[in-house]
């Protein structure tokens, strides 16, 4: 089995291990780190639940292997929060519209929705519904998700609506 | 769920990663972005003994314009393709396609050479390859050689690309005809970017006088290769591309295929989508044009 060192950051910790060549990215957070909130659904890419940042962009972490993410700089969902106890804005409108019911898919859906609204604040739906095309959830049918989303991306430029007037 | 053992290196150029695929007698592997090699990989389909990560090999990345050709180097990531000015300005037909690959996630891993060097019947890249009339360069411990996209695919997820060769680039050709130049390109799947059960790429080239004096159709998804439909351009070529001379050539493609059935699709299905999705994308083809936007 062929082993190898890795260096690389997650969530702004240097962390280095010695890895086998088999082991896939999201086994190696989960597992080794026990970063146990980056969710593994399919293992081959389809569902998103793994969906992680890689030197900040979203990749599915099934789909690399550990020994590939050599000297990169990974977020996980546990990155988001500005602190252990707390939320992010977008954390905060998933739980205020009922963006998640089982929650599997959410690690995935957070940062695929993180990853959007880095690019733009004022997503259009068919964006949001675009950035999360990705990400499957079998509870919610998707649309609160949406209006999480949308929720967020208002919150995060500042729009001065009041609660309850800007569809939730 | 999780792929066989096998041994990874990293090698730092070109000729290492193909003496090394020499070396290895096909029981090696090149692994770009990952995104269909590795589900390969963990379905057990693919058990390559040994992965060599081209990754970060600078000589397969960027995105060139060469004139009458786009250069886009084999482990260019699609979304680098997809954001890429050139590749919007001087092969829209691709830049169309690259929308409709994949997911985000997978589009920021995946790379143009690796979709080309798999060959999923269903892969826009190769579709937008084939209607271009794209050529592959590859690369082995022999030399180099270069393949038209014609004949390169050779069934579904085959190619005659050798296990010791190593594709670098794959050149693009730009149409510079006189007159305005439009893209089509459309397609139908169960969930937004899921894999298309039939795809239709198209572009043409008006004259002054709106008359089509050069077209491209193909279409992909529905047979086990994607295929270029020269009955149907011929039909097209001198036509104003009327609804009539559209439904036409449409009727020309449809009876060119040769579905595939599959859980998702019926061939009677897939052949009727892909006649409408033809005649769907000659109708964004021409509108571009006559508008000028091409």
């Amino acid at each position: 089995m062929s082993q190898h060192e890795i260096t690389l950051t997650v969530n702004g910790t240097a962390r280095r291990a010695t890895v086998p060549a088999r082991q896939t990215l999201v086994d190696f957070l989960r597992d080794t780190l026990r970063l146990t909130g980056t969710h593994v659904g399919c293992e081959h890419g389809v569902c998103g639940a793994c969906s992680v940042l890689l030197d900040g962009k979203p990749v599915r972490s099934c789909l690399i292997f550990a020994v590939q993410a050599e000297g990169a700089a990974v977020v996980t969902v546990e990155g988001l929060a500005p602190d252990p106890e707390g939320l992010s804005v977008l954390q905060d409108s998933f739980w205020e519209m009922h963006g998640l019911q089982c929650g599997y898919c959410t690690p995935g859906m957070l940062i695929a929705a993180h990853a959007l609204l880095q690019q733009t604040l004022e997503p259009s739906e068919a964006e949001i519904r675009e950035a999360i095309g990705g990400n499957l959830c079998r509870c919610t049918g998707y649309k609160p998700i949406v209006e999480a989303i949308a929720l967020a991306a208002r919150r995060l430029r500042g729009a001065n609506v009041p609660e309850g007037r800007d569809g939730g | 769920m999780k792929a066989a053992d096998f041994d990874y290196e990293c090698p730092a150029s070109i000729d290492a990663v193909c003496g090394r695929l020499a070396e290895a007698a096909g029981e090696a592997k090149i692994i770009a972005g990952g995104q269909t090699l590795v589900p390969l990989m963990a379905m057990r389909l693919a058990r390559p003994a040994l992965l060599l990560d081209i990754n970060r090999i600078a000589a397969l990345h960027g995105i060139a314009d060469a004139g009458d050709h786009v250069v886009v180097r084999a482990a260019t990531r699609q979304a680098a393709a997809l954001a890429h000015e050139t590749v919007r300005a001087r092969v829209p037909l691709l830049a169309k396609a690259l929308g409709f690959v994949g997911h985000v996630q997978t589009r920021n891993r995946g790379t143009i050479g690796g979709s080309l060097a798999h060959a999923d019947p269903a892969a826009e890249i190769v579709l937008a390859a084939l209607a271009l009339d794209a050529e592959i360069e590859a690369r082995s411990v022999s030399g180099t050689r270069t393949m038209a996209l014609a004949g390169f695919v050779t069934g579904p997820m085959e190619t005659v690309l050798a296990p010791a060769e190593c594709m670098t680039a794959i050149r693009f050709p730009v149409w510079r005809d006189a007159g305005a130049l439009g893209t089509g390109f459309q397609e139908v799947s169960i969930r937004q970017s899921d894999f298309a059960l039939a795809a239709a790429a198209a572009q043409v080239v008006l004259d002054q006088a709106g008359v089509c004096r050069r077209a491209a159709v193909a279409v992909g998804g529905a047979d086990a290769t994607p295929t270029r439909m020269a009955d149907a351009e011929a039909r097209l070529i001198g036509t104003r591309l009327d609804d009539d001379d559209i439904a036409a050539a449409a009727s020309l493609a449809r009876a060119a295929l040769a579905p595939l059935a599959d859980l998702h699709a019926s061939p009677l299905y897939r052949r009727r989508v892909a006649g409408a999705l033809v005649a769907r994308a000659l109708a964004e083809a021409k509108g571009e044009a006559v508008r000028g936007k091409g």
